[in-house]
């Protein structure tokens, strides 16, 4: 196996296009005195760049761009990842220049009007979530989870409690939970689902004991399954002294109906990039703001924005930062990602209003049962009930050897971006589906026309699975040979006076 | 599905051989694993291990799982080859796909090659 793949269409680089002498841009003439230019031995004789006029690169980003495949392309049903659609006036408002030509070590006098947003964006949260404080500062859902397990771990040594290790975990939860706790060394306890895809009370109770720091719960979980006995999962976590961390990547089932904060979570990460519509993956920075029930938000990281001098007839309040009495400190330099995050997920918050984001939630629970509905018969349903968000199928058929790999892959022929595969890890041959509450029952029924239609493809004619996708730039990648034989190629020159070769510096040794 | 009667079996699906003291992955895990592009053994050989301690972690292009020790013991000898070669838990899970070696062993809770079978079948 040593074929090689032969896209149908090729673009070059731009090193390939280059053209010498060729130029985009006419510098002026100086206005100011020349300069002398730094020592020879300084400077490099040459600097191999692409020479292209402007029309050029533009129209090769333009024609790589739509090699992609995107939200505002088409249908993105990614499980757990709630690719929404993503509102153009967000674009607007995160360039106001006000917002865009700004520095963070400004004074903060001079960015009020910033400020005030995230104090906005922090109170916002705080309603829709019903918990009493909220950090902006995690940089993404999984960097949330880290700061809340931190948080959890500083409560308990506060208390003078350090015999609490264990971080219990439901084996339907997202599987950057047990990463998170992992990475500050706490002892991951895995906790079994029930029949009906809830978390099985019993080893829950069994598993509670005075070295527990929490339960990371996902809720909905990722089977997108509402936890029926969620109350008694909490009461049963604090009776041992522990704490529930709820993980938000899921909040998009829940808008405007369930607060975490009431149902008594005592942290959550709030996915900015997933339910407030801020572009991801691979379309723009995360942001995982933590939300903190009253006893938590002494602990929050820093700094947080608060208001400094209350305002008067005569003068707005001052808004500044403000630290947590007993912070855990910062996670991350500076205050969080302000226009790429917070200033979209203000606008989006602020556009919808509490109405609109209760739409949210219920047209996003209802587009996944619709969809449910009409894949029931064509794909075996584990855990069938009502669904939140999303919901999981298996890709699989009975005397057939086909994969959810071979449908998702045959997706791409219909033109839709396949579910999440192989996730959660208790389904076999798991399809995540999460059509989110943007895509209209057009879109859905094409969608689920093409799942039917794979799966009488897949009765009829399975090799059209197994070489799939057709009509892609790529066919059929071997994913397993990429996986096992892992060449990186890249490496940086030792003379950037020299030529780019694909030659390896000797330096590098064996590879 | 295939499981030796000379073999006992985990719930976590690792095979011990009682009579060699060897350990690894079983077919069934494989089949459901598909292909395996990673393996990492996590013991080093002299080292006491726990029954349920993770021993190994195993890639495959659909997910990562932790492999765990099926019996208490001194790790005796691993499996230094099946690094470079992951596919072999693939192509032969009860013979060159072994991970590690156990010496004076004590097994935990096993079942026998039956039961596995009935075991496996209920999950599928």
């Amino acid at each position: 196996m040593t074929e090689t793949l032969t896209p149908k269409v090729v673009e070059p680089t731009l090193f390939e296009l280059s053209s010498p002498g060729r130029i985009g841009v006419t510098m002026p003439e100086p206005d100011v005195p020349k300069a002398d230019l730094p020592p020879a031995h300084l400077l490099r004789s040459d600097l191999p760049l692409p020479e292209l006029a402007e029309v050029d690169v533009v129209r090769h980003y333009l024609r790589l761009s739509q090699f992609n495949y995107s939200v505002d392309g088409g249908f993105y049903p990614l499980g757990s990842c709630t690719m929404k659609y993503n509102p153009k006036i967000n674009e607007d408002t995160c360039r106001l220049p006000g917002f865009l030509y700004t520095h963070p070590l400004q004074p903060i006098e001079t960015v009020q009007g910033n400020l005030e947003l995230m104090y906005l964006l922090q109170e916002w949260l705080k309603e829709i979530s019903g918990f009493a404080a909220v950090s902006l500062q995690p940089a993404a859902g999984a960097h949330g989870e880290l700061t809340g397990v931190l948080i959890m771990r500083a409560y308990h040594k506060s208390r003078g409690d350090h015999k609490r290790i264990k971080m219990l975990i439901p084996d339907s939860a997202h599987g950057t939970n047990p990463a998170s706790s992992g990475m500050i060394g706490l002892q991951v306890v895995q906790i079994p689902s029930d029949a009906r895809g809830n978390v099985d009370l019993n080893a829950l109770k069994a598993a509670c004991d005075d070295a527990v720091v929490g339960l990371m719960l996902t809720n909905p979980n990722t089977l997108g399954l509402f936890d029926e006995n969620i109350e008694e999962v909490i009461r049963v976590v604090h009776e041992c002294g522990g704490l529930v961390y709820g993980d938000g990547a899921n909040l998009n089932a829940l808008l405007g109906i369930v607060r975490p904060g009431d149902l008594g979570f005592d942290v959550m990460h709030f996915n900015l990039h997933k339910t407030f519509s801020v572009p991801h993956g691979g379309g723009g920075p995360g942001s995982g703001p933590i939300g903190v029930a009253a006893h938590l938000a002494d602990f929050l990281p820093e700094p947080i924005v608060g208001i400094l001098e209350e305002d008067d007839e005569e003068t707005p309040p001052l808004f500044g930062f403000i630290r947590p009495a007993k912070s855990i400190g910062r996670i991350k330099a500076f205050y969080g990602h302000f226009g790429g995050g917070m200033v979209r997920a203000f606008t989006y918050i602020a556009m919808h209003g509490a109405e609109g984001l209760k739409q949210v939630a219920q047209h996003a629970v209802l587009n996944a049962n619709y969809l449910l509905a009409r894949l029931r018969g064509s794909y075996r349903v584990p855990y069938d009930r009502i669904c939140m968000h999303e919901f999981v199928v298996e890709g699989r058929f009975e005397g057939s050897d086909l994969r959810a790999l071979d449908i998702s892959k045959r997706l791409m022929d219909y033109n839709f971006h396949p579910p999440t595969n192989y996730f959660p890890l208790i389904v076999p041959e798991a399809l995540m589906i999460e059509p989110t509450e943007t895509e209209n029952k057009a879109t859905l029924d094409a969608f689920a026309d093409a799942m039917i239609q794979i799966a009488e493809e897949a009765r009829t004619n399975p090799d059209l699975l197994r070489a799939a996708p057709h009509n892609t730039l790529f066919g059929r990648m071997d994913e397993v040979r990429a996986a096992r034989e892992l060449v990186l190629c890249c490496w940086l020159p030792e003379d950037y006076s020299k030529p780019l070769t694909d030659e390896q510096p000797a330096s590098l040794g064996e590879r | 599905m295939n499981a030796p009667s000379r073999l006992k079996y985990t719930k976590t699906d690792e095979w011990y051989d009682p009579a060699t003291g060897k350990v690894g992955l079983t077919d069934y895990a494989q089949s459901h694993l598909s292909d395996i592009v990673f393996v990492e053994i996590l013991v080093e050989a002299g080292e006491t291990v726990e029954v349920g301690k993770a021993i190994a972690s195993v890639e495959s292009v659909k997910a990562s799982a932790e492999v765990y020790a099926p019996a208490a013991g001194v790790v005796a000898e691993v499996n230094k080859a099946i690094a470079e070669k992951p596919e072999t838990l693939n192509q032969d899970p009860y013979g060159q796909g072994w991970l590690i070696r156990i010496e004076n062993s004590l097994p935990g809770d096993l079942m026998d090659a039956d039961a596995y079978i009935r075991y496996c079948e209920e999950r599928d």
